[in-house]
């Protein structure tokens, strides 16, 4: 177990999820943090602690002096964009544990189909997210020239050395949309709330990168906002809301590894960074794969949550297509996954609805509850936590 | 077809300019460590493995395999008159590149198709590596 008295996740709190907010990312941010510390029982003024990652538009400060926040004592920003959005539950751990902050919150806010578009081209001059120092992702420049311009390129062209060599078709994937359509048909806050979708529908949907992703392989764009309160867990005990420990949270960002032009590490068919990962939080927390009873993984694209049931140990190396053929990561499956939708149907707040679905799943407070949950995983693939009871 | 070409120049950075450079040559190229004689890319400003900044470039045999592949349908690619099939290919000398593959029915595309380097314009007068099927008539 952490070697500090614990932290805890004591509030979370979300905007609704459109393709048109109406309000800026900044006013997405505040809302969603105040709606965290409501759910805590925190008065904003009392945060201490702010922490996101890059890519987010919010400044700091900015939020700060929105909420009223009376004396900020540590703020940072994590580098890898998406993959970042876990690390933000450990950088908050490491925080309170060591005594900087009390009252940390964690955001990202996006007006990312209004606004602007990950899903469309980017080519130089400029390269609009690819040369932002911390995205992760300055060999991107290497892939524009040769038309390989949006994220779902980049991550077909990392994943189709591993679907052939596992014999892994794009028929398989639909497992994985077909099931969290299902489970984003029942949740009232998902964009495809009653809206689910058959194999046929994704096998008819059009292809946006051959021969791996269809339309219905990729996650939405969205607008909304997300937020966390972490604090210490013994201050979470007298909070509003029965706590949720972070039994573990950790990165890993191996050698030769990027963040989406992911093409350089020895071994494609794996996934090291979650492996790095699973290894720190398996370790940390005393716990394995067996003891999950959900999972929530970053689905950007249906191929990243094949490759994290093999990185995160929940089937062996390439068996994940059997594994989601099988129907274990339905509702009623052996590990249900993404059971709010996750990025695919409930909303693309760059993982950060991921966390939050977590949260509820350990508070027996979600819309698809699964029976009994004692530990969640939730994983960005470059960082991952296992929340649990307190 | 028109004869202009379309496709996006190459990003120049102060730590690739060299590649590019070679690449308006016809040449394929690469980055050696001075010190420790090993290969790099993409480029970098220090030997991850000796720390040395020395370094060179060295010109590249231009014959590898295929190792993944893709062809971007939508939104169409910009830049280019038809989706162009990108590869991952792994050059005999221990690099990786991204690049296209021409000349090939996707349909016959499989890992380990072994290719070897061309040269393709672009809008701005400059040149990108590309890859053939080993042995085809240029």
């Amino acid at each position: 177990m952490s070697r500090g008295a614990g932290a805890a996740i004591a509030g979370i709190g979300q905007t609704e999820f459109s393709k048109n907010s109406g309000r800026s990312e900044l006013q997405l941010a505040a809302e969603s943090a105040c709606a965290a510390l409501q759910d805590a029982g925190i008065d904003p003024a009392d945060v201490d602690g702010m922490i996101t990652f890059t890519l987010d538009s919010s400044d700091e400060i900015g939020l700060a002096r929105c909420l009223g926040v009376r004396d900020l004592a540590y703020a940072t920003r994590i580098p890898g964009g998406g993959a970042a959005s876990v690390a933000t539950v450990a950088q908050a751990m490491a925080v309170v544990e060591a005594g900087l902050a009390e009252i940390v919150l964690i955001w990202r806010a996006m007006n990312e189909r209004s606004a602007y578009r990950f899903g469309q081209p980017i080519v130089p001059p400029g390269g609009g997210l690819v040369n932002v120092a911390g995205a992760g992702t300055g060999s991107l420049l290497w892939c524009m020239p040769f038309g390989a311009q949006t994220p779902a390129s980049w991550e077909a062209l990392a994943s189709q050395h591993y679907m052939a060599t596992f014999g892994v078709t794009n028929r398989d994937l639909a497992h994985v949309s077909v099931a969290q359509r299902r489970h984003a048909a029942s949740n009232p806050a998902a964009w495809f709330y009653k809206r689910p979708i058959t194999l046929e529908d994704h096998q008819q949907s059009r292809w946006i990168v051959e021969p791996v992703l269809r339309l219905l392989d990729c996650c939405q764009e969205s607008d909304g906002g997300v937020a966390l309160v972490v604090t210490s867990l013994e201050r979470a005990r007298d909070l509003r809301q029965p706590p949720v420990r972070i039994l573990a949270a950790a990165q890993s960002i191996p050698a030769e590894v990027e963040v989406i032009s992911n093409y350089y590490h020895a071994d494609l068919t794996a996934m090291p960074e979650a492996m790095g990962t699973a290894r720190r939080i398996y370790e940390r927390s005393g716990l394995t794969p067996a003891d999950m009873q959900v999972a929530m993984l970053y689905d950007a694209f249906t191929p990243q949550v094949l490759r994290q049931l093999e990185g995160f140990g929940f089937c062996g190396r390439g068996e994940a297509k059997d594994f989601v053929r099988d129907g274990n990561i339905e509702l009623g499956g052996r590990l249900p996954v993404n059971t709010n939708g996750g990025l695919i149907g409930e909303a693309y707040i760059h993982g950060m609805n991921n966390i939050t679905e977590a949260v509820r799943q350990v508070r027996g407070t979600a819309v698809n509850q699964v029976p009994k949950v004692e530990h969640v995983l939730v994983s960005c693939a470059m960082a991952g936590a296992i929340l649990g009871r307190a | 077809m028109s004869d202009t070409p379309i496709r996006p120049d190459p990003v120049y950075t102060a730590d690739a300019a060299f590649f590019w450079e070679a690449a308006d040559r016809s040449e394929l190229s690469c980055e050696r460590c001075t010190d420790c004689a090993r290969l790099r890319h993409p480029p970098r400003p220090m030997c991850p493995w000796c720390r040395s900044t020395a370094r060179e470039a060295v010109r590249l045999s231009g014959r590898g395999r295929v190792l993944s592949w893709i062809v971007p349908r939508h939104p169409a690619p910009i830049g280019f008159a038809e989706s162009p099939v990108v590869v991952l290919v792994a050059l005999e000398e221990g690099i990786r590149l991204v690049s296209n593959l021409e000349g090939v029915d996707p349909e016959r595309i499989a890992i380990g198709l072994p290719v070897e380097v061309a040269f393709a314009p672009t809008r701005g007068g400059h040149a990108v590596p590309v890859f053939r099927p080993a042995g085809s008539a240029r």
